[in-house]
């Protein structure tokens, strides 16, 4: 597939199954480059499986990915590394190295692909963490740091590269609602100034109806609805109501049954 | 009454026989699988560790050398295995010339302690202790250490960070297990024979001068050779099992639990299988 100016990643027919649990069932999903893209579902739908695929972290039973152009599926170790210098990843835990400080866990990608000098990579590196509203911790070990600070750092990490595409795993699972909105803002902020192309797993939907321009649905190991959150909001899918509906940020006019081809519009709660 | 399908398996009592003689069968499957359960689930732990450990040697010819990372795992799996693999040997070498006096002295040959002990010393007792002790203690620790970055996701952030978790923990790993462990037992070798003189000279009264002749007279090079031999290849296995039980976990703070139980106990048991079979091929090529 050619290099698409409006699309940085598009998948097709993407199957994956772990022993007989048949996971993603023909995905076909188009991430729009310099935008957030939000891919939703539920807990066990395949979020961060689809996820992993995009980095080549699995490998799909069948199907293709294609990052600027270039297919992700049939790439060797060495290609796949290459690859993987346009992504950053921000865990759903921060996935930070326990024994190295918070300094050495943001400059690792920086030592391991650079050639800046220490006192360079230590400029940065204060830098990145300064703009993440983080100061004086750079010497602590990620064990001294709260949930939401980790987070930080681990983004922190996925920034430091410039990537081209910032990969995020439910960044705000496990947040009190300022943090999470502190989240939000800083992704919000991140895609703004950088115009890197963001594509967040979520099952927050008050999350992802702040920050999403595209929002993808994963239900039964396919996209189901991929829309701009206003047109997602009016989506008479039954499950896709049920989903927002539960989450509390929106509520329909009417009760519906699933399976009902009600049109009811919903409005903002 | 209708036709079955068999048609003569027709009647009461065919009815009746027929779930019998599926579940008669359907038990001889269930033995059947089970008789074969143990071997294929031992085949898949042999291929789970010759992929890792070739996977291992192909990211170690590629770039980037991280020689920081070798010298930590050196220090690890070596430096700090110095004083528990001294003390061991010291005890070791002390409890053999002690038993050794014993025996030999009902024959009046208390004068082949040190060549005795030296064989003993040299060809098996530092390969296999040494190993052992580093299992237990630097392969227990690797395999828990990795084990936890697995479950925590810190190998998956390797990954994206386009470093290969492999090229990055495990060759390191490996390649310090093959050379610190032969290190280890050669240090080995020298203090258990150090205990082993003190032992059946000092308290035993063995002449110091016998001792230390028929050892040199009867221990020669390839007898170390063979322990060195060894020593390398345990070296290199223990680290391969610890590293594949740890980069393999899963199932949480259990997994990595048991992930550690299997890393110790495959180690041990591997160290003693491969022993017999070296001992057997060295002494095969020794006598050529």
């Amino acid at each position: 597939m050619n290099r698409s100016e409006e699309y940085q990643i598009q998948i097709r027919g993407l199957d994956k199954s772990f022993g007989a649990h048949k996971v993603l069932r023909g995905v076909d999903l188009d991430i729009e480059r310099g935008h957030i893209n939000v891919v939703i579902g539920g807990s066990g739908q395949g979020k961060s499986v689809l996820m992993k695929h995009l980095m080549g972290l699995l490998k799909p039973d069948a199907g293709h990915i294609w990052v600027d152009g270039e297919d992700v599926v049939p790439m060797n170790d060495v290609q796949l590394n290459r690859l993987r210098r346009k992504f950053g990843m921000a865990f759903q835990y921060a996935a930070l190295f326990d024994s190295l400080t918070v300094e050495q866990n943001v400059a690792f990608p920086l030592v391991e692909h650079t050639n800046k000098s220490k006192s360079e990579i230590h400029d940065l590196v204060l830098k990145r963490l300064d703009q993440l509203g983080m100061r004086n911790v750079e010497k602590k070990f990620p064990a001294e740091l709260s949930g939401g600070m980790r987070k930080r750092v681990g983004l922190a990490r996925a920034l430091i590269l410039e990537p081209e595409i910032l990969l995020y795993d439910e960044p705000t699972t496990g947040l009190d609602p300022v943090a999470t909105k502190n989240v939000d803002d800083m992704i919000r902020d991140i895609s703004k100034e950088t115009g890197v192309t963001s594509v967040v797993i979520s099952h927050d939907m008050a999350s992802t109806f702040r920050i999403a321009d595209r929002i993808s649905m994963l239900y039964e190991g396919k996209i189901a609805i991929s829309a701009t959150p206003d047109e997602f909001k009016k989506s008479t899918l039954p499950f896709v109501r049920e989903f927002v509906e539960m989450s509390g940020t929106v509520t329909f006019e009417k009760h519906y049954e699933i399976g009902d081809e009600d049109t009811t519009t919903p409005g903002d709660s | 009454m209708a036709d079955t399908p068999g048609g003569l398996m027709s009647g009461p009592d065919a009815a009746d026989e027929e779930p019998r003689r599926r579940s008669a069968w359907g038990k001889l499957v269930d033995v059947n699988e089970q008789i074969w359960e143990v071997p294929t689930a031992l085949v898949g732990h042999v291929g789970t560790h010759v992929t890792l450990f070739v996977e291992s040697l192909r990211w170690m010819f590629k770039r980037p050398f991280r020689v920081g990372v070798l010298v930590e795992a050196m220090d690890y799996i070596g430096v700090q295995s110095l004083l528990i693999v001294s003390m061991i040997g010291l005890f070791v070498g002390m409890v053999f010339a002690l038993q050794l006096t014993s025996a030999l002295r009902q024959f009046g040959t208390e004068g082949f302690v040190g060549a005795t002990l030296g064989i003993a010393v040299t060809r098996e007792l530092s390969p296999v202790f040494t190993s052992i002790v580093v299992a237990a203690r630097a392969g227990a620790g690797m395999a828990t250490e990795l084990g936890s970055m697995r479950i925590t996701e810190q190998i998956d952030a390797l990954a994206t960070m386009a470093v290969n978790p492999v090229q990055y923990l495990v060759t390191p790993r490996v390649i310090a297990g093959t050379i610190m462990v032969p290190l280890l037992s050669l240090l080995f070798v020298a203090v258990a024979m150090l205990g082993g003189y003190g032992v059946a000279v000092w308290l035993e009264h063995v002449d110091p001068g016998v001792f230390v002749e028929n050892a040199r007279w009867i221990v020669e090079t390839k007898d170390l050779v063979q322990g060195l031999v060894k020593s390398t290849v345990f070296g290199c296995a223990l680290t391969v099992i610890s590293c594949a039980q740890g980069f393999n976990a899963s199932g949480g703070a259990k997994g990595v639990g048991i992930g550690t139980t299997r890393a110790v106990v495959g180690s041990f048991v591997t160290i003693l299988v491969l022993d017999y079979f070296l001992t057997d091929i060295i002494l095969v090529l020794q006598h050529k």
